[in-house]
């Protein structure tokens, strides 16, 4: 008889480690369904069936390890982020289909360095006039879905749907006569990427825009992106000032050579390769942007702290400058990214733990501080008047105060023990479209407004 | 006679739920319950009921821990939340028009074939 349990013993690990392959699945799930397995030898071995018989039976009603272990990945999606590729097929077409993307991406980046100097040949001047700034976003972005359409095979009809928001933002931002430097120019130029990357989102989603894990996959692609980007643009400024330096050195002049095209050209390459990286490599910093919020969480919570407490205690009102609200308005800005980094690298089910009190802390800090500078700047509306500068600042400001006292709302219930954790993700990613409505309002309304200044 | 994968997913979560208000359980009870309700007539994979299970956990419908049973074996043990009771309460009034509306029309109908009989 121990022999024989012992065989089945062997065979249990085994199938376990089986289990423990599976990304998705994590070691406590491995022990639930072992047990789950455990049980169901027992009931059959009672029933008569031999050691082995029964453990093959209970196997075979566990159901195939990749249908099962895919249920378990669209449950828990944050677990896949490290490893996208939900159960590949076979692994004959990896290799393949790994080099097709390979020559895709750098077609795309080739593709992009080469659209922004398009409009060299019509005469377009770089520093000439906003042109660049203003359409910056429309020599990558689409390139950039277009990519993810290719990637997730988004049917030819509703690639159509996806390329008319660029085409409505390229009509729109070329065809509204500003003032040249005017500020709702350089408003228009800021916010028409924010508008933009919304579409690129429901590209990145694929078909999980509506419902499902796609938005909070699309909040920790944009994370890691900017993380790539910053690492890319510190490794580009590098080497263009090795070219400079040395070409000097043989009594050629390059700056001319960087300024016109190593700069422009690999600004916009680097945003399809740094996606690519992202999309490729995520293994290998998955925890970065989540590593960084748990290290500044604290930092920002303290700091926020002490400026409350010696508002409070010095009785210092908060000083009205011109910058003020863009200064709040960055605070505000960092505290959600904070959240949502926090939010997209936790596993909802687990209960709440210090740190969720010290992010429900910064959270709540970073409101009253704001709220005292919106009183502030409240009681003086008029003596300031409105100019777009302000009029966009204080939207914004009133958009971020929104998610986060909504946010505040629902972490403290969550800690209180009165509602789940996915709420808070929830409210999250459904707000998304929110940041695009409004930069796409400041795109498209402030302009007439405001007589175009 | 197998019942159709959609129809399955669809009643997982009411008959979870149903299970559960009648006590706290744990996976493999809660798959031999569902046998002994339906005769053994629905048999799920096995291993389909617990990403079911932890998505009723993360939407706050089920709470679970986990605990030592008599055999020494430790189990994660599920429990209904208040939400869960509620959204059962909502589950189930939808349940029953779609029953109501099938039975009403049954009746009017000739009587099911025999199974196993060849249409």
């Amino acid at each position: 008889m121990t022999e024989q349990t012992d065989a089945i013993e062997a065979q249990i690990a085994q199938w376990r480690a089986w289990l423990r392959r599976r990304p998705a699945i994590r070691p406590p799930d491995v022990d639930e369904l072992e047990g789950h397995l455990r049980d169901q030898i027992t009931a059959l071995v009672a029933a008569g069936l031999s050691g082995d018989e029964a453990f093959l039976v209970a196997v075979k009603r566990m159901g195939s390890l990749d249908a099962v272990s895919r249920e378990f990945a669209r449950e828990h999606s944050d677990r896949l982020w490290k490893q996208l590729v939900v159960a590949p097929e076979g692994d004959g077409t990896r290799g393949w289909f790994a080099r097709r993307e390979l020559v895709v991406v750098l077609g795309l980046a080739v593709a992009a360095a080469a659209a922004v100097k398009v409009p060299e040949l019509f005469g377009r001047r770089l520093g000439e006039d906003a042109f660049y700034a203003l359409n910056a976003s429309l020599f990558v972005l689409p390139l950039l879905t277009g990519y993810f359409a290719w990637k997730r095979g988004i049917e030819r009809k509703r690639c159509l749907w996806l390329a008319l928001p660029f085409a409505a933002g390229a009509v729109t931002i070329n065809t509204i006569p500003f003032a040249r430097g005017g500020h709702t120019e350089a408003l228009a130029a800021l916010h028409l990427p924010i508008a933009l990357w919304l579409a690129v989102g429901v590209a990145y989603a694929g078909g999980r825009w509506w419902g499902g894990s796609g938005r909070m996959d699309f909040v920790r692609f944009s994370g890691e992106l900017f993380i790539y980007y910053v690492l890319m643009a510190l490794g580009g400024g590098v080497l263009t000032m090795f070219t400079v330096a040395t070409f000097g050195a043989i009594g050629l002049d390059a700056e001319r050579l960087a300024e016109r095209w190593i700069l422009p050209c690999g600004a916009m390459g680097a945003v399809i390769v740094g996606a690519w990286l992202v999309e490729a490599k995520q293994s290998v910093i998955e925890n970065m942007a989540p590593v960084l919020t748990r290290l500044f969480t604290p930092l920002f919570a303290a700091v926020l702290l002490a400026l409350l407490a010696s508002m409070a205690w010095t009785r210092n009102g908060i000083d009205l400058e011109r910058e003020v609200l863009i200064g709040f308005d960055l605070l505000l800005a960092v505290v959600l990214g904070l959240l949502l980094y926090a939010i997209s690298a936790r596993d909802p089910r687990t209960p709440p733990e210090l740190f969720d009190r010290v992010l429900f802390l910064l959270v709540a800090s970073a409101l009253v501080a704001d709220g005292v500078a919106l009183a502030a700047i409240a009681t003086r509306i008029s003596e300031f008047g409105f100019s777009p500068n302000r009029m966009a600042a204080l939207g914004e400001n009133l958009v971020l105060l929104v998610n986060l006292a909504w946010s505040a709302w629902l972490y403290a219930r969550f800690l209180g023990g009165r509602g789940p954790f996915a709420a808070l993700e929830r409210w999250q990613t459904a707000y998304l479209p929110v940041y695009a409505v409004w930069a796409g309002l400041v795109v498209v309304a402030f302009p007439p407004l405001f007589d175009f200044a | 006679m197998s019942i159709g994968k959609d129809l399955v997913a669809a009643s997982a979560t009411p008959l979870v739920l149903a299970i559960l208000a009648e006590g706290d359980s744990y996976g493999y009870a809660i798959i031999k319950r569902v046998g002994q309700l339906s005769g053994g007539q629905l048999r799920w994979t096995d291993g389909m009921l617990y990403p079911v299970l932890h998505r009723l956990e993360r939407l706050g419908y089920v709470e679970a821990r986990w605990a030592t049973a008599d055999n020494g074996r430790r189990r994660r043990y599920y429990r209904l939340t208040g939400a869960g009771r509620a959204h059962l309460a909502t589950e189930r009034r939808h349940w029953e028009v779609v029953d109501a509306a099938l039975r009403g029309i049954w009746l009017q109908m000739a009587p099911a074939p025999a199974a196993g009989v060849p249409a």
